[in-house]
């Protein structure tokens, strides 16, 4: 039941007529329907939510909106459980379940408070410190106990049940903020027939207005937001984003919008919408009118239950109709907070007293509260707080003449509430992620935006512009501005509501640490910084002593700034404290970096529908169906989905290499090779073209003829090979391998534009256009003279490297006599939507030699007995043609081609770099794992030196027994020597030799 | 993310796009007649300036055309974007003024030399 006691009798944005229940740390409570988690939980008597991150201490809620520090929620249990939420924006909704964090066993008995005892190892920068020997510690005992201790909330272990989404738009004028800024703004915008977007964090819009009893034009703010929503309704071009948090600003006005779209309802019972979406706007002109944050003050004890934002009590008892105490203490540095001891008095809160900073007192609200008999002590600071888990007393003493300490007796003044405001920090978050630059404002004590870097101006409160009227006005000269600026309009600026008078508020007093009978660090009392990550001034000062003078280094090593609320209520206090220990100004000791998100924003709605199979894409070739039909595993390269292995019955993946490796050298396999790139290359310079990017001679190939080749970069290190054809007089085929088709592609697009724009040549990727089926094996010739009557398939007519038009199976085909294998090997390309039939003909006219269909990892063991390099495996980048022992491929008659200049660099031409051999281990049966170092001798003291690595490592059936290729430093020079191999446990002796195990004549390919 | 303005297609997204480093560094007519010195700096080194820095993009999702856009290395304002060859590439060869121009230019006079 929501107790009478903690409610107005009336009034408030709550539905009385709705109540709402819920469940908190397991006890069940209620609410009213437009209440948030904290204001029901104030309207419950509720203080306490949590414990503090590192000491444990008892927090209750500071704040009413997005930056809250203490009030971390974990809400739901099971698949839709979610840490680290603010109960300060939970939309409460019927059956929410939620809980507090970091407290063990519960939040009323914590056995982490003992911290708060130690606390003294605790201070600045203690992981450092007291964690760091021995290093053996640290994995075992140190880190596993600070994790348990220290954790936030608890990330969901179950797949996510709910679904998200992006959109994409593009707008004239992008206004972040609904107050009275951000409306008039769009109003403004919107009457010039400008496309205009408005999104604001909260459930409704109104910002700031829907917890004031102002007027604008005569009737209640709140009322004046409603109308004016109405009519921004009515624009056609306006869009209209409540719970949408404008969270990144990007280069050229690229913003991102998480937008909450069910969190409000009761979970799975929502409709079948996307839980959030993360809106991607293109705007051609922001407006920001992000609001500000009211500061704590930082005084001793100031983080005990009960101890709130002046504003955060104005709102609780303005818009939720709540009253978070009933005897308040109000301490504050500047007028505003006047306003909320006023409305919480009126609302029937006792005000046990104003505790004023400043010396002097003036103005109408402080004349107002004068009048009410409010008791207003100043020049006055507390100085202490009690009770324990909610506040029961303060301790005021009159602040000496430099503001540093206190003198006389105490006063102890009873009260379940302390309401501080210590000024207030523009929301300049979004304004500095755009890049723009602030500038600290000596006289309101905050820093305010100064330069724009992008198209956006601010607007209102987030520019220190305070007052309601000057708020409109901004806001609405700000749309008209954009407006304009985005081609909208001629910047009229449209008539401004009329608002009550307001007289210009009294100085701010900065004591940026209120002064207490102890100094700062000495006494008992902590004074808090950043309640989230429990820094307190004393950690500040502790860290400028010992030299973190830097805001960026004091924020490291305090954490303070860190965690989910990104220090919004903490920073500026922080870097006050520094830039005086420092006796510097604020602005000289500069502002840390904010960046995206502004507020946390779930995985799911950055993902969108791009997870499981749509987290990226998968192509599938032609013959895939039949590959599935037929039991394969498949091996991604790149996007493609390859055939790996073909099981049968119970074969594990050797056994089935090796069936399938026994097939091909006996008889005949056949491979799906439609993933290798395959590009178009046409045009009266397209011999003299691949002649400059291929190292060996392409001028005079003959049509019908076949070369394998190998590009270089201008490094002169090999970057990719394959075989090109030449179907015509300035016609070829390239291919490349499979996972650089697209990296091939531009690259040669990049020559022909850039460097050599006088070629005639023209580059179209075919890849998809056919699909490929490789026969290969003694029996390859019988198979495919079968399915092609009319081709004569004598080794005279149709030799290695070759090609020759057919008719395959009826279906027009390329055929190209090369081989990956070693064996007599005939890869038929034809129209990919013949694909599938043509490889079903091979099956068949296949069947009666036993054609057996391999995968790539049989093909990665046939080429490697035949010595043949995969780019990728046997090069990273750093290695030449000759390193693999390619010379033969690298023309010494062309004068010049891509990478020929840097083979005579005094590194690529020494004779010691690293080259590929072929390893033999002693025990035929040992085979090494790919990626493993090698060393020149078998044993000795670490470090020993590396002289290479193992590339490639199989067991080859053909020749029964274990084969490696490897990169080894001046390995040319090692033949028939002994490396080494050290595998932890054991040295692994190696015999180095050629790259080439099988069939070195080459008798088997031209057979 | 970046608008680049394709001198064939208009304005899109970055992703579109692929990177194509530092632009007008020419490969040099004759390498061999290079000292080693000379090919490491045509090679390796690149001027990384502060400021405006001319660079090659190429529509890889799009037209598939290799241009040249100038872009400020502290705002990522893109003052120009300009074809391979056009009149503007062979006349500007001097880095620009820091200050970059207030709106993006597209030139398209003449077409590759
Ligand atoms: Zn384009």
């Amino acid at each position: 039941m929501t107790k009478a006691e903690f409610r107005t009798p009336t009034g408030g944005r709550i539905d009385r007529g709705r109540p709402v229940n819920f469940t908190f740390n397991g006890k069940a409570l209620q609410g009213y329907a437009g209440d948030t988690l904290a204001s029901a939980l104030l309207a419950n008597g509720i203080h306490l939510v949590g414990r503090s991150f590192k000491y444990h201490r008892p927090r209750g809620i500071l704040s009413a909106g997005s930056e809250e520090p203490n009030a971390l929620i974990q809400l739901e249990r099971g698949n839709r459980t979610e840490p680290n939420l603010r109960a300060t924006q939970i939309e409460i909704y019927e059956g929410l379940v939620a809980s507090s964090q970091n407290a063990w066993p519960n939040v009323e008995t914590d056995v982490g408070s003992i911290n708060n005892v130690l606390s003294k190892i605790f201070v600045a920068g203690f992981y450092y410190k007291t964690f760091m020997h021995p290093q053996s510690f640290w994995m075992k005992v140190y880190e596993p106990v600070i994790r348990r201790a220290a954790g936030l909330g608890k990330a969901p272990v179950e797949p996510d049940p709910d679904f998200y989404d992006k959109m994409h738009i593009h707008c004239d004028v992008l206004v972040a903020g609904s107050g009275p800024a951000g409306l008039m703004a769009a109003l403004a915008a919107a009457k010039t027939g400008a496309r205009v977007v408005i999104a604001d964090e909260q459930n409704e819009f109104g910002g700031s207005l829907l917890a004031s009893r102002e007027t604008i034009d005569g009737k209640p703010a709140a009322d004046w937001v409603r109308d004016t929503v109405e009519e921004l309704k009515r624009f056609p071009e306006v869009r209209l984003l409540p719970r949408t948090t404008v969270t990144g600003y990007y280069d050229h006005n690229y913003l991102i919008m998480a937008e909450r779209r069910t969190d409000h309802l009761p979970r799975g019972l929502a409709p079948k919408v996307s839980r959030q979406r993360l809106w991607k706007v293109r705007a051609s002109q922001v407006v920001l009118a992000t609001g500000a944050h009211e500061r704590p003050l930082v005084f001793a004890d100031n983080d005990r239950p009960g101890v709130m934002l002046a504003d955060a009590a104005r709102t609780y008892a303005n818009r939720f109709g709540t009253l978070p105490g009933k005897r308040a203490v109000v301490l504050t540095n500047n007028d505003s907070a006047y306003q909320a001891a006023l409305d919480l008095a009126d609302a029937g809160v006792a005000i046990a007293a104003i505790v004023d900073l400043r010396t002097q007192l003036g103005g109408p609200l402080a004349a107002q509260a004068k009048q009410r008999g409010i008791r207003i002590l100043t020049n006055s600071a507390v100085t202490a707080t009690y009770g324990a888990k909610r506040v029961t007393g303060v301790d005021v003493m009159t602040i000496n003449g430099s503001g540093e300490s206190v003198i006389g007796a105490p006063t102890k003044i009873d009260c379940d509430l302390v309401l501080m405001s210590g000024g207030w920090n523009p929301a300049v978050h979004l304004f500095s992620q755009s890049t723009g630059k602030l500038r600290y404002d000596d006289a309101l004590a905050c820093f305010v935006p100064n330069v724009s870097m992008q198209a956006e101006r601010s607007a209102g409160a987030c520019k220190a512009t305070f007052t309601l009227a000057g708020c409109l006005a901004e806001g609405a000269a700000a749309g008209a501005e954009a407006a304009k600026a985005a081609g909208h309009g001629e910047g009229e600026v449209p008539a401004l509501p009329s608002v009550e008078r307001t007289e210009p508020q009294q100085p701010i007093r900065p004591l940026w640490v209120v002064p207490s009978t102890d100094l700062v660090g000495h006494g008992k009392a902590k004074h808090f910084v950043d309640f989230q990550n429990d820094v307190s001034a004393a950690d500040v000062l502790l860290a400028s002593r010992e030299g973190y003078q830097s805001v960026e280094h004091l924020k490291r090593y305090t954490t303070t700034g860190m965690g989910t609320d990104q220090g919004k209520t903490s920073n500026v206090n922080a870097l006050a404290i520094l830039a005086k220990s420092l006796a510097s100004p604020i602005p000289q000791v500069g502002t840390t970096t904010f960046r995206p998100p502004y507020t946390p924003t779930t995985y799911g709605v950055l993902a969108g529908r791009d997870v499981g199979e749509l987290a990226d894409p998968a192509r599938h070739t032609p013959m895939h169906s039949w590959h599935v039909a037929h039991n394969a595993l498949f091996e991604d390269v790149g996007q493609w989905k390859r055939p790996w292995y073909f099981p049968q019955g119970s074969e594990d993946l050797h056994a089935a290499v090796r069936r399938e490796c026994r097939a091909v050298r006996s008889s005949v396999g056949v491979l799906d090779a439609s993933t290798l790139g395959k590009i178009d290359i046409q045009g009266p310079d397209a011999a003299q073209f691949l002649n400059r990017v291929y190292t060996n001679a392409f001028l005079k190939l003959e049509i019908g003829k076949c070369r394998y080749g190998v590009m270089c970069k201008e490094d002169g290190m090999v970057m990719d090979d394959g075989v090109t054809t030449r179907l015509g007089p300035n016609h070829f085929l390239m291919t490349t391998t499979t996972g650089n088709a697209a990296k091939v592609l531009d690259w040669l697009e990049d020559y022909l534009q850039t460097e050599w724009p006088d070629l005639r040549v023209f580059l179209t990727s075919v890849t998809e256009h056919y699909a490929t089926a490789s026969i290969a094996g003694p029996k390859a010739r019988e198979v495919v003279a079968e399915l092609a009557p009319d081709l004569d398939m004598s080794a005279e007519a149709f030799p290695y490297m070759s090609y020759r038009e057919a008719v395959v199976a009826g279906v027009p085909a390329r055929i190209f006599r090369i081989s990956f294998t070693g064996e007599l090997s005939y890869e038929i390309n034809v129209p990919a939507y013949n694909g599938l039939y043509v490889w079903e003909q091979i099956m068949r006219v296949g069947a009666k030699h036993g054609i057996t269909p391999y995968g790539t990892e049989t093909m990665h063991v046939l080429r490697a007995e035949k010595g043949y390099i995969i780019v990728g495996q046997e090069t990273d980048a750093t290695v030449t043609p000759q390193d693999l022992g390619m010379g033969w491929v690298v023309s010494k008659q062309k004068p010049d081609f891509i990478g020929k200049r840097s083979f005579s660099r005094e590194d690529t031409s020494r004779s010691d770099r690293k080259q590929l051999v072929g390893l033999l281990t002693e025990d035929p049966n040992e085979v090494l794992p790919e990626g493993a170092q090698l060393t020149a001798t078998a044993d000795g003291h670490p470090p020993i030196p590396m002289i290479g690595h193992v590339t490639s490592s199989y067991y080859s059936e053909t020749l029964g027994r274990s084969i490696a290729l490897a990169l080894v430093k001046d390995g040319f020079q090692r033949m028939d020597q002994h490396i080494f191999a050290p595998l932890g446990g054991k040295t692994v002796k190696c015999a180095v030799t050629k790259p080439v195990f099988y069939d070195p004549e080459g008798v088997r390919l031209h057979g | 993310m970046l608008t680049i303005n394709c001198p064939w297609c208009g304005p899109r997204d970055e992703t579109e796009f692929g990177f194509g480093g530092e632009a007008h560094r020419t490969r040099p007519a004759d390498p061999s007649a290079l000292s080693d010195a000379e090919w490491a700096e045509f090679l390796f080194m690149r001027t990384n300036p502060k400021g405006l820095h001319r660079e090659r993009w190429v529509h890889s999702h799009g037209c598939r055309r290799w241009f040249n856009v100038e872009r400020h290395t502290v705002t990522n304002e893109i003052t120009r974007v300009y074809q391979m060859g056009s009149a503007s590439e062979a006349a500007e060869t001097a880095p620009a003024a820091e200050q970059a121009p207030a709106t993006a230019a597209i030139e398209k006079q003449g077409s590759r030399s």
